[in-house]
């Protein structure tokens, strides 16, 4: 009985640190690197077209991803935006509101919108935590149920 | 040698102060900012950072009256006046509480629009406005759910006033914008928008019950302008997005930035230009049934049968102004042909964007005679992506010289012939 359940402590005590580096530090190494790169194509095909290809946005109609908080802060609120979409006029950056509806993305994938997110929070200058296919799954979840 | 060097040193440093003082002027004149013109043109920068400058208006003493889109010390307009005939702008007021495009003068009144309603002022005989904090409410209640929601006026000479109500959609689709959404037919949003409404010029509180839709079919205008030697309403539409995002079957990248036609059209009251069902296809060089209502680059249906615009130009260059050059300043061809204000693109990424310049098209009794040309360019600077000026509005100066406002820093330039 003492012996199991010393082993167990143990056991414990191994995996620990595995579980900490996965869920503390999910942002470094090379899998984030692998998300950014399939999260770059996204940007490509889907975000370009209106956000532009270095982000910047469009004066009066599309909102820059530039060191915005809408880019950088609450992450539930950013998968939000990619999977409903926005109407216009919602979104002010610095005294600028831009007008532009932006169509809902819900046709992407969980995987996609994580990579998508990932890429954006990490390029254009902008340094930010990743957002996990979980975090995506679960907004999507709350927005069907 | 050393004592050469500082006496030189010293001729210079006593030159530069000469030379200075010699040229400096009591009031700080606005920034220079050059403008590539035809031979014989030149320009000159009359007003900086005088905040977004949409339309612009001049009245018969050379005051430029100037609306925002954004409030500029709390107000949406700006009068500038030049009080010491030097030709820049020396003296600013401003006034009105809200924001918008629109802007002209017509029979002693200044009319101006915020993104719902239209406005008049009276001016007195030296060209002040009477009541700058209370204005006449023409019209009001116009559809503003901000897409395309700039509200461009201007007047013919029988008492009628035409406002420009923007469709707030890009094809009328079931969900804006969004891939594979069908387009609703017919498509709702035409009852109330997407086309020019005509108002009595002098009537108070006018709105959709007492207007005229005067033509349908117009996704979005924003340039419109009256031409008095044919009397008939000019607007030049802004064409539909996303046709190689959304359709890359039909449309590859260059020819989804190509297309469709940006367009100018000579209205008749009545007119139907197509949209959202039509599109110009530039390639094709024909009005065709849109993909969201079935089309496939090659479908006419119903769109040989909707009015036909009567220039065309590359898409998506947005074009933000018209103005009929009327003067006897400039060279006899420009006489009574068209200045179009482009503000230039975004839905040409990832091509290079385009058309931030203002372009002539020669007119003769209304109807083009040749093709169009760019007449003044460079306002996007370096970098064509991110263009520095973009031009918004168009004006003739009492002298026939032509004015061109740039709603991004607030610059206004006055282009002048041998001069």
């Amino acid at each position: 009985m003492n012996t199991i359940r010393k082993n167990k402590w143990l056991y414990l005590a191994a995996i620990a640190p595995i579980l900490l580096l996965a869920f503390v530090t999910p942002d470094q190494g090379g899998k984030n690197a692998e998300s950014i790169a399939r999260g770059k194509k996204v940007y490509q095909e889907v975000c370009l077209a209106c956000h532009q290809a270095d982000a910047g946005g469009v004066p009066r109609m599309t909102p820059p991803l530039i060191k915005t908080p809408y880019v950088l802060g609450n992450k539930e609120a950013l998968i939000r935006i990619v999977l409903k979409g926005l109407k216009g006029g919602e979104v002010e950056v610095d005294g600028e509101r831009y007008e532009n509806p932006m169509p809902p993305q819900s046709d992407l994938t969980d995987q996609q919108v994580a990579d998508v997110l990932t890429f954006v929070r990490n390029s254009f200058g902008n340094k930010a935590s990743a957002v996990g296919v979980n975090e995506v799954k679960q907004v999507r979840n709350k927005l069907t149920n | 040698m050393k004592s050469l060097f500082r006496s030189a040193a010293l001729l210079l440093i006593v030159g530069v102060i000469v030379y200075g003082t010699a040229f400096m002027k009591p009031a700080p004149l606005p920034e220079q900012v050059p403008v590539k013109l035809p031979d014989g043109f030149s320009s000159v920068t009359v007003a900086n950072h005088i905040g977004r400058a949409r339309h612009i208006a001049i009245n018969t003493n050379g005051d430029i009256f100037v609306k925002l889109s954004r409030l500029n010390g709390g107000k949406g307009i700006v009068r500038l006046r030049d009080t010491n005939g030097d030709g820049m702008a020396d003296d600013s007021l401003k006034f009105g509480n809200y924001t918008g495009t629109g802007i002209a003068i017509k029979n002693g009144y200044l009319y101006a629009s915020s993104d719902e309603s239209v406005f008049r002022y009276k001016l007195d005989a030296a060209g002040n406005v009477l009541q700058p904090d209370n204005p006449e409410t023409i019209v009001t209640g116009l559809v503003n759910t901000r897409q395309h929601a700039s509200k461009s006026i201007t007047l013919d000479n029988a008492g009628n006033l035409y406002v420009n109500i923007g469709a707030p959609s890009n094809v009328c689709q079931e969900k804006d914008r969004t891939k594979g959404s069908p387009g609703m037919n017919p498509c709702p949003i035409l009852e109330k928008a997407g086309g020019i409404w005509q108002f009595k010029a002098d009537q108070l509180n006018q709105s959709y019950e007492t207007g005229v839709r005067y033509a349908t079919g117009l996704r979005n205008v924003v340039g419109l302008d009256w031409n008095n030697e044919v009397n008939d309403l000019y607007v030049a539409q802004h064409g539909r997005d996303m046709l190689f995002q959304n359709f890359p079957e039909l449309f590859d990248q260059k020819s989804g930035a190509e297309n469709p036609a940006e367009e100018l059209f000579r209205i008749k009251k009545g007119a139907d230009c197509g949209w959202p069902y039509c599109y110009y296809d530039n390639d094709k060089q024909k009005k065709l049934l849109n993909p969201e209502y079935g089309g496939d680059r090659v479908k006419e249906d119903q769109c040989s049968g909707k009015d036909k615009s009567i220039v065309q130009f590359p898409g998506h260059m947005a074009p933000n102004a018209i103005l009929f050059y009327t003067g006897n300043q400039f060279p006899a061809r420009y006489k009574n042909g068209v200045f179009i204000a482009f503000h230039g693109s975004w839905n040409r990424a990832p091509e290079p964007q385009a058309g931030y310049f203002v372009v002539f098209v020669p007119m003769k009794k209304g109807v083009p005679s040749g093709q169009w040309e760019v007449f003044a360019d460079g306002f996007a600077g370096e970098n064509i992506n991110r263009a520095k000026y973009r031009p918004c509005g168009l004006a003739q100066g009492a002298d026939g010289s032509l004015y061109v406002s740039d709603d991004n820093d607030g610059t206004l330039w006055k282009i002048s012939y041998g001069k």
